[in-house]
Order: structure tokens, then sequence, then C-alpha cells
């Protein structure tokens, strides 16, 4: 296991960033995977990672295409399940619960409950085709939340709005650009208020000259503070922008990790050295 | 209420009376599946009339009831020419021209299914129709389609007891005439239902095979 | 010819209220079947999965009209009487809602997996990612392949004939005794009344179909 970096306060290298934040405290991080192990089969994609997420912290991994990445991501949104090793939200096992005073498998109740703490932004947008676009946003704050029909949508409104999309709402996702419908998505995500959000490769699936809006709108979000991000990307410059910290990961193992511009500007392993170089 | 021994010696004329069942869906399907060729080669003729008419009769026939048409057949056209045929026979034309219009959609998708450049490769050689049909496009459309036409075998060979109404002295006929002798409807429809059933499984469990071989075969 | 045609038409319409009697009632036995059964066989229950699995195996395995015969013969025997209408929707209802689980089951098959993960991200519950998101988008793949099903089971339903129920067929055969030089003319006319049926089921279907996926696509 030569996974490094853990409880690294959240703040590091944020002193040349325009937004400040209290010195670390002793809080308990909002997402921490601990030995965390993923196989699929008899192949062993992730080998045991640990890494620490304060709350508000945004982290960007980066690393070569099957290095895990995607897959880190996707067990944080429940939508796989970790071989071994515990992911705890906000001090909480997410895939376990407490019984007799040992750790059992969760049941779908208590996964519920966690989930509404997280969100995800999916490379293929998963708008829902057969919904309009503001009914897209409202429907899951009005029957998972229970919030009520003209509170959600405000509250969709407010988002759409935040994403450029305002004039949007009567429309189907078909007739939206690629970049429009990440957008939507990201705002279907945002409207549920998650403590972290998952973007997965969120611009991959993106024509080039429709890139920029996308992440316009994610910085923009991110300068809002609050909510921690953990930005799955291939964009480099994106993640040098708007990461508080880089994690660099590779065959399932996180090689290098620190501050964007230590990362960028000073690579110490062979491998983020290589990676980087065909970025140039 | 289920008696063994009757059932026991019933089975034998409920056996033999599955010849004719065999015989008449072998038959059908022969000619479905001959018949059903024919038209999807002529729904794709250069002529619009030609196109429209098979597709308008295709669409006719397969819209109405099958049991109808034989009836139609049956009573009508020796009426109408003279000509009389046996009940298995008006029988089996009656189900053979009505899955051949199933048959070729089957065999349509089977030639859609074929990359363009076929087509133009074998006009670069200067093939003639026929040679292009039967040494280019029919051996790469029949293969993948084989299962589909499987299951159309199933199909026509539920439908016999059909039959029945013209007088064909089939399975289900068969039962009902041991059921006027005896007055026990159990053990025949029974017996008659099971055999249907198992035979339908048995040549859906060999289709399901005969799928795997293809696309073991065409996955290299 | 055409007084003929006038005489024959009390007959015939009776029967015809007959054929969409025995259609609409069997088509919405199958359907409600067709959607049970295909969600019982993608339920996290096996032996839910496995019920579903035998009848859909049994009712497409078995051919129609035994089936019909079964019922409607096989049953009183057993000491269930059922009405001649009650047996044709029994039969008729089973066998194709055999049919129309398999559909039913390769449409919610086909919705993409992003779809489901989109809906559980938003933490839906897993009844609601079925209902709200995976079901809608299903139904609008179902409809072509039920739009043909319910023709076929339209068709079927001259099979009751053989039990003597009055549709159009069997009013058909009447009229046949009545006018034997006619018998041409009666099932050209009776051909065309169920072409007609099954053209009007298609163009329901369709508009349905279009209504349903409007703007969307």
């Amino acid at each position: 296991m030569n996974t490094v970096t853990k409880g690294e306060p959240a703040d590091t290298g944020s002193a040349s960033k325009p937004r400040q934040r209290e010195p670390a405290a002793p809080v308990t991080p909002v997402v921490s995977y601990r030995n965390v192990k993923k196989s699929y089969g008899d192949l062993e994609v992730l080998h045991g990672i640990d890494l620490d997420i304060a709350a508000g912290e945004k982290i960007a991994l980066i690393g070569p295409s099957g290095s895990g990445k995607t897959t880190l991501g996707r067990m944080l949104m429940t939508l796989e399940e970790p071989t071994s090793g515990i992911i705890e939200v906000e001090g909480e096992p997410l895939w376990q619960i407490e019984r007799n005073g040992k750790l059992v498998r969760a049941n779908e109740h208590h996964l519920h409950r966690m989930r509404s703490k997280i969100g995800m932004v999916f490379q293929h947008f998963n708008l829902f085709p057969h919904m309009r676009v503001l009914r897209n946003v409202t429907e899951a704050p009005r029957k998972v939340l229970g919030i009520g029909k003209e509170e959600a949508h405000d509250r969709a409104v407010e988002m759409l709005c935040k994403v450029g999309l305002e004039d949007k709402l009567d429309v189907y996702p078909s007739k939206l650009s690629g970049g429009q419908k990440q957008r939507v998505a990201i705002a279907r995500a945002l409207v549920m208020r998650p403590k972290i959000m998952v973007f997965d490769e969120v611009t991959s699936a993106l024509d080039p000259e429709l890139v920029g809006e996308v992440l316009s709108v994610i910085k923009e979000i991110a300068e809002e503070g609050e909510m921690a991000m953990m930005l799955i990307t291939h964009e480099m410059d994106f993640a040098r922008d708007v990461a508080d910290r880089v994690i660099f990961g590779a065959d399932g193992r996180i090689v290098e990790t620190g501050p964007p511009q230590e990362l960028f500007g000073q690579p110490k392993s062979d491998r983020l050295k290589s990676f980087l170089s065909r970025f140039v | 209420m289920w008696d063994w021994s009757y059932a026991a010696s019933i089975l034998p004329r409920l056996l033999s009376a599955l010849q004719v069942t065999f015989v008449a869906t072998a038959w059908s399907f022969v000619l479905a599946c001959t018949l059903g060729l024919v038209l999807a080669v002529l729904s794709r003729s250069r002529f619009v009339v030609i196109r429209l008419t098979v597709n308008g009769v295709s669409e006719f026939i397969r819209r109405t009831p099958l049991l109808v048409q034989i009836f139609f057949l049956f009573y009508s056209i020796p009426l109408l020419t003279g000509i009389s045929l046996s009940a298995l026979a008006t029988g089996i034309i009656g189900l053979g021209l009505h899955y051949s219009t199933y048959m070729s959609q089957v065999y349509r998708s089977g030639i859609e299914g074929i990359d363009k450049g076929q087509w133009e490769a074998a006009k670069a050689l200067n093939f003639t129709p026929v040679r292009t049909w039967s040494a280019i496009i029919l051996p790469q459309a029949v293969p993948p389609i084989l299962p589909i036409m499987g299951n159309y075998l199933i199909v026509i060979f539920k439908e016999t007891p059909l039959l029945a109404a013209i007088t064909v002295v089939e399975l289900l006929t068969t039962a009902k005439n041991i059921n006027a002798r005896d007055w026990r409807p159990f053990e025949p429809y029974t017996i008659v239902g099971v055999l249907f059933l198992l035979i339908s499984l048995a040549v859906a469990f060999l289709a399901g095979w005969l799928e795997n071989r293809i696309k073991h075969r065409y996955s290299r | 010819m055409i007084s003929k045609w006038l005489e024959w038409m009390p007959l015939m319409w009776e029967g015809l209220l007959i054929t969409l009697e025995v259609t609409f009632l069997s088509a919405i036995v199958a359907l409600i079947i067709a959607v049970a059964a295909g969600l019982c066989r993608l339920s996290r229950l096996q032996w839910l999965r496995g019920l579903a699995y035998v009848y859909m195996l049994l009712f497409r395995g078995v051919s129609l009209l035994v089936l019909l015969f079964w019922v409607y013969f096989v049953l009183p025997f057993l000491g269930i009487e059922l009405s001649k209408l009650a047996a044709a929707v029994l039969a008729i209802g089973l066998n194709y809602g055999a049919f129309g689980a398999e559909i039913v089951r390769s449409s919610i098959l086909a919705v993409p997996k992003g779809q489901w993960e989109a809906a559980q991200a938003l933490n839906f519950t897993s009844a609601q990612r079925m209902i709200r998101v995976v079901f809608p988008q299903a139904l609008i793949r179902m409809l072509p392949p039920l739009n043909n099903l319910m023709i076929e089971l339209m068709k079927a339903t001259s099979l009751i004939y053989f039990i003597t129920l009055t549709d159009l067929t069997y009013q058909a055969m009447i009229l046949r005794s009545l006018y034997l030089p006619q018998t041409a003319q009666i099932f050209g006319l009776l051909l065309v009344l169920y072409f007609v049926i099954a053209s009007v089921i298609s163009l329901l279907a369709r508009m349905l179909e279009r209504k349903l996926t409007a703007g969307r696509m």
C-alpha cells in the first residue's frame, strides 16, 4: 500500500486562492476512504485507497484512464459497492451499519439516508428524456425531499438561472445541446443540496466548443464554497484553477497528492511526470 | 380424478394422430419459408406496383385471422374454382400462406442487415440478379435469422389445432373424438396440452442451442 | 346483392360486438398480467422471478386453442365452472399476457443503465425509480410491439368460435349455412371486417405513441 495523504488539512495550498478558509479545526472530514479496495472477479482495480476530503474542499482526481478514478466516485454515490474497506460520510460508514457492535452490510434504508448527502453529475448527463427541463430539476426535491410544489419550482428556477438556462424550462432534453444538457444535470444535482458532489468526467462526452460553458458553471459553483467537490477530470487547466488539492492516481493507487501548483509545478514521481508531459 | 390407466389407453391413438400434426407443421413450414422468400424478394422489386401489391396483400393477410382464412380457402375456393382439395392440403396452404407473410418480414430483416457494400461488390463483379441473391445475399442473410425461423416453426406447430375446424383429424380433433365417445375431457385434453407444451419447449430449446452455435461461428 | 348484404348486417353486427367485447376484456387481462409478470421477472426476490419465469414458459409454449379447450371443457370437470366469456377471456389473457410479459421485461431492460443510476443518485426509492423514471421510458419502447401483440390477440379471438361464443366468425358460419352460394362473399366481408378492426387498433396505438413521444425525441 503506497498510498499517502491521510487527514491532510483541507486548506493546504489555498493561500494563493481568492477564497480563504478558517485554519483547519479538528473537524471530521465530509468523506473519508479507509483502505478501500475494489475487485471485479479476480481483478483488483483499487488496491486500498486512503483519502480524506474536508467539508467544502474541492479535490481533483486525475490520472490515466483505467486508474480507478471513476470507481472511487461511483462507490461514494453508492453505485458500486467496495469489495473491502470503509467509506465514511460525515463520520458515519456509508456501506455498513453497526449492529451488536459489529459492522454489517447496510440496508437500503441506511443507504437512502446517506445518499441525501451526496450528489453526482455523470459523463453522459443521464437527464430524464421524458421530462421537460424544469421537471427534471423539480422531480427529486418534490418526491424525495417532499418539498411543496411552489418551493420546488422556485428552487429549481434558481438553480437553472445559476447555470444560465432560465429560458429552457419548458423544453425537452432532446432539444438541448450537450453543454446545455450537462448544465441541467448540474442544476438537478445541486438542487438537492448535497454535502459533496461527484463530477464524473462531466466534459468528456462534449464537443470541444461546449466544454467551456460547463467548466465555467462548475467554477462558479466552486467559488460559492460550502459544498465539497470531487472532480474526476482530464482537464488539467480546470483542475489547476478549481481544486484545492489534486490527487494523481494510477493503476488503482494514489501516487501523488498536493496543492495544484505543487503537483503540476514540481511533480515528484516519474509516473506523474510522464502523465503530465502528454498535456503540454 | 386423473385415471392413469385410461390415460394410457388413449395415449397410442393420440400419439398416432401426432403424425398428422407433424406432417401439417412440416409442409406448412416449408411453404411459409419458400413463399416468404419470394415475398421478401418481390417486396424489394424495382417496380412500385409489385412492391405495393405484395406489401398490401401481406398486410391484409397479417391483419386477418388464420381461422377465417382457412374457412375461406376450404369453403369458397371449391365454389369459386371448382377445384377441391383435401382438408389437410387446404390447411397446409392456409397455414403456409399466413406465415409466409411473417416469414417475409424475417427475411427482410436479414437482408437489411447486410452491408450495402455487398450489393455494390456484386454489381462491380457484374453478377446477375439471380447469382447476387443466391451466392452473395442469401448465404449471409439466412444464418442470422435461423433462430427466428425456428420460432416460427413452433408458432406454426401450435396453430395446427385450428385445422380441427375443417375436419383434419390431427391431435386436437382426435382428443375431441375421444371425448365425444367416452365423455371424459380431462385426460385427452390434458395429454394434448402437455404434448404441445413439451414439443414446443423442446424445439425452442433446440432453436436456442442453434442460436448459440451460430453466434459462435459468426463472432470468430 | 346490396339487399343480401343488408340482410346479413344484424347478425354480423351482433358478432362484431362480441368480438370487440372479448378483444377488449382479454386485452385488459393480458396487459395487466404482462406488466405484473414482466416486473416480477426483474424482481430482486428469486422466488418471484422463478414464478414469473415458469408462467411465461408454460403459457408461451402452450397452444391457445388447446388451452381454450382445457379451460372450457376440463375445468368444469375439476369443479370450476366458467361461462364461455370468462373461459375465453381467461385463456386468451393468460396466453397473450405471457408474450406481453416478455415485451415488458425487455423494454425495461433496454432503458439505459445511466437512467437507473441518475435516479439513484437523486435518491429516489427503488419504487420511484421504476415508476417515475424507468417505466415511462420503457413504455415508449413497448408500444410498437404491444401494438402488434394486440392485433394478434384480436385475431385470436376468432378461436372462441370453437366454444360457440357468437362472435363474428361464428355468425359468418351461420350466415354461410343460410346463404351457401354466397359463401365467398360472406367470408370476404368477414376478412374485411377483421382487417378494419386491426387497422383501427393499429391507428389508436400509433396515436398514443405519438402523444407520448410528442416533442421528446
